[in-house]
């Protein structure tokens, strides 16, 4: 009998035999997305540096992924990517993260770089909860929700993300969710290609701290729910506001172009250098 | 000269310019930073410098991702700084401690000022000096150096810069405003005659299932980014593979220590003082721009025929405690000069009290450096 070895098996260190990831975690999908994209893209994994902070979604690529990766401290993996790649231009640099990190804690170097527009990509895993700590509320956890520290409700008003990253002024914004794993793939593979900030929100499950307690079920009852709610972008903008409420719009959000910072810097650095002359 | 890296000559210049061109002849590619008075210049300089030489400064939105930024450049295999203030220190221990975690070589300027909280800015106060020691969580030891002039603004940073370089740790200047704001001549030497480390580098071509590249206390070559190494860098406990190990405590025994082994295994390397006692019976014991009253004081005591000598710190940390004992074996008294209340003191203290009479001399207003005239009085009662 032939030994049945995923495709995407040799992306992974080799020492790796197991995930930290609990059942119906929405991390695997988003993993096999990107590893598909680079893969699709006829790139390996030796193009890129892997960056990432604390949170179930910094496991994505640590020490999954077998490639240079900075498993960073909480909210500040895209800080550190900067400087990875102010150093090595030519490499492709890639942030995975959760909400808690990227939104909360890290969301001053979020909103920066996407004005800086300095290319990366930043793949947000949101499942609207602190899941490794123990289902405490995130800034993107809905009104009213109970979790372990708003045992009556949550009280505040939830971010959504991807408009805060289109507002900072990223050039490349996309949303799906777990259920959309082949335009998720699609859109991961134009954010690589990008010459900008790329940032793509992901909604996704997290079925032990946020599925059992809030009651929003199981990982395959929240990945119907999902289904259900999503609404392509084309679809929603025929949608009122109200019309709207409840459902996550999909799709490829901004897709524009914007000078890029490590270009602006190559400008000014011939000019500095034309001056010296 | 405009566009070199090593601007040989004499100067007038700022101790925080000289700052910068010290960075700079020590090979600084990339600097970030976030502005803060009295440190600010040094950001500037390096702003103007260092894109003239294919490095770049990068102002960021705060201390935290500046030395994130800086850290994350370190492993491309660049050599990199950045300049704060207490303030500012205060916001980057977290990402210090990562430093020291993943062996990441760094230089962290603090040109220190008056606090607790924003303080006096402009006020020349030593106001951190432990706070690299002791500042970010967790069991650790730190480099760092204390300039007393705009001349070893330069050189220390040079030294800061090999430093982080050879141990793969981050090395601090604990500068002030006083010396960082003071402007006298500074001699740069010519490129050829300024020592420069760089760092081991694993070889290209190693198999990354064999890259050793954490918790040797001799320094593990550096698995930099981007050279097919595969490296796994994590903050978290991890083995000399750079592999996460959560569960067992011995991984995390052997990670403490061969962190804080690397500095203390080679302490005769790095420890630095400037002694200047011998046959005295009193003994000043200083640092920094302090140490410039406490060396006039003493050549005013000797003109009086007191035997008064000078010990000056010029590493804080690793804390030089052998040269502080071997210092209070020969000196009857001990006096402990910081325009502070007393940080350094207690740590001098337990090291030279068994052997000598140690006592405190704060300035009569912290902040002012102790007046050579007051430190003269002071050496006359404890000599009664």
């Amino acid at each position: 009998m032939s030994e049945i070895v995923h495709p995407l098996h040799r992306f992974i260190r080799p020492y790796v035999t197991s995930t930290t990831n609990c059942p119906g975690c929405g991390n695997g999908i988003a993993a096999q997305a990107i590893l598909r994209a680079v893969d699709e893209l006829g790139m390996t994994l030796d193009d890129f540096i892997f960056v990432t902070g604390i949170g179930c979604s910094a496991w994505i690529p640590s020490p999954f992924f077998d490639v240079d990766v900075l498993h960073t401290t909480h909210g500040r993996p895209i800080a550190f990517a900067l400087g990875i790649k102010m150093g090595l231009p030519e490499k492709k640099v890639m942030v995975t993260s959760g909400d808690g990190d990227l939104a909360a804690i890290g969301g001053n170097h979020l909103i920066h770089n996407a004005r800086r527009n300095i290319e990366m990509v930043v793949i947000c895993l949101n499942n609207g909860i602190y899941g490794m700590t123990g289902g405490q509320a995130a800034p993107t956890t809905p009104m009213g929700l109970k979790t372990a520290t708003t045992p009556y409700g949550t009280f505040e008003n939830p971010f959504d993300i991807s408009e805060l990253v289109i507002a900072a002024g990223a050039t490349f914004v996309a949303r799906w969710t777990t259920h959309h794993a082949r335009q998720l793939t699609a859109s991961i593979k134009k954010a690589i290609q990008k010459k900008g900030f790329s940032f793509i929100e992901v909604i996704t499950q997290c079925p032990v701290q946020y599925g059992k307690k809030t009651g929003s079920g199981s990982a395959v009852q929240m990945m119907k729910e999902y289904k259900e709610k999503s609404i392509l972008l084309k679809e929603a903008a025929k949608l009122s506001k109200d019309e709207l409420h409840g459902r996550i719009v999909v799709g490829e959000l901004v897709d524009k172009e914007a000078p890029e910072m490590l270009e602006e810097i190559n400008r000014m650095k011939k000019k500095v250098a034309g001056e010296k002359a | 000269m405009k566009g070199t890296r090593v601007q040989t000559g004499k100067y007038f210049m700022m101790g925080n310019t000289a700052c910068a061109e010290g960075a700079l002849a020590a090979g600084c590619d990339f600097a970030a930073g976030y502005p803060i008075t009295p440190a600010t210049e040094i950001a500037n300089r390096l702003a103007e410098r260092l894109p003239q030489v294919g490095g770049m400064f990068l102002q960021m939105e705060d201390e935290i991702s500046s030395i994130a930024a800086i850290i994350g450049a370190s492993w491309t295999g660049k050599k990199v700084m950045t300049a704060t203030s207490g303030p500012g220190i205060s916001l980057m221990l977290e990402n210090l401690g990562f430093a020291i975690g993943v062996e990441t070589p760094c230089v962290i300027v603090n040109v220190q000022r008056g606090g607790p909280t924003t303080g006096m800015p402009t006020a020349g106060v030593p106001a951190d000096m432990v706070q690299p020691k002791r500042g970010s969580h967790g069991d650790y030891e730190i480099i760092a150096l204390c300039p007393a002039s705009p001349q070893e603004m330069f050189e220390h940073t040079v030294l800061a810069f090999n430093f982080a370089e050879k141990y793969r740790v981050p090395v601090f200047i604990l500068s002030d405003a006083f010396v960082g704001h003071m402007r006298e001549e500074v001699v740069i030497p010519e490129a050829g005659r300024i020592e420069i480390v760089n760092r081991k580098v694993t070889e290209i071509g190693t198999d990354p299932q064999k890259v050793k590249g954490f918790l040797d206390e001799d320094v593990a070559p550096m698995p930099i980014f981007g050279r097919g190494f595969r490296s796994h860098v994590t903050s978290s406990c991890h083995d000399e593979y750079g592999k996460r190990n959560l569960s067992d405590l011995t991984a995390l025994d052997n990670f403490i220590r061969k962190l804080s082994d690397k500095i203390l295994k080679h302490k005769e390397d790095i420890v630095r003082v400037e002694r200047d006692y011998e046959g005295a019976e009193v003994v000043l014991v200083s640092y920094g721009a302090v140490s410039r009253a406490a060396k006039m004081a003493a050549i005013r005591a000797r003109e009086q025929g007191l035997p008064v000598g000078t010990l000056r710190l010029i590493t804080p940390w690793p804390f030089p405690s052998e040269e502080i004992e071997e210092m209070a074996r020969k000196a009857k008294k001990v006096i402990v000069l910081e325009n502070n209340l007393g940080q350094m003191y207690p740590f001098i203290k337990a090291e030279a009290a068994c052997h000598a009479d140690v006592s405190f001399l704060p300035p009569r207003v912290i902040g002012e450096i102790q007046d050579p005239e007051a430190i003269l009085n002071r050496i006359r009662e404890v000599m009664k």
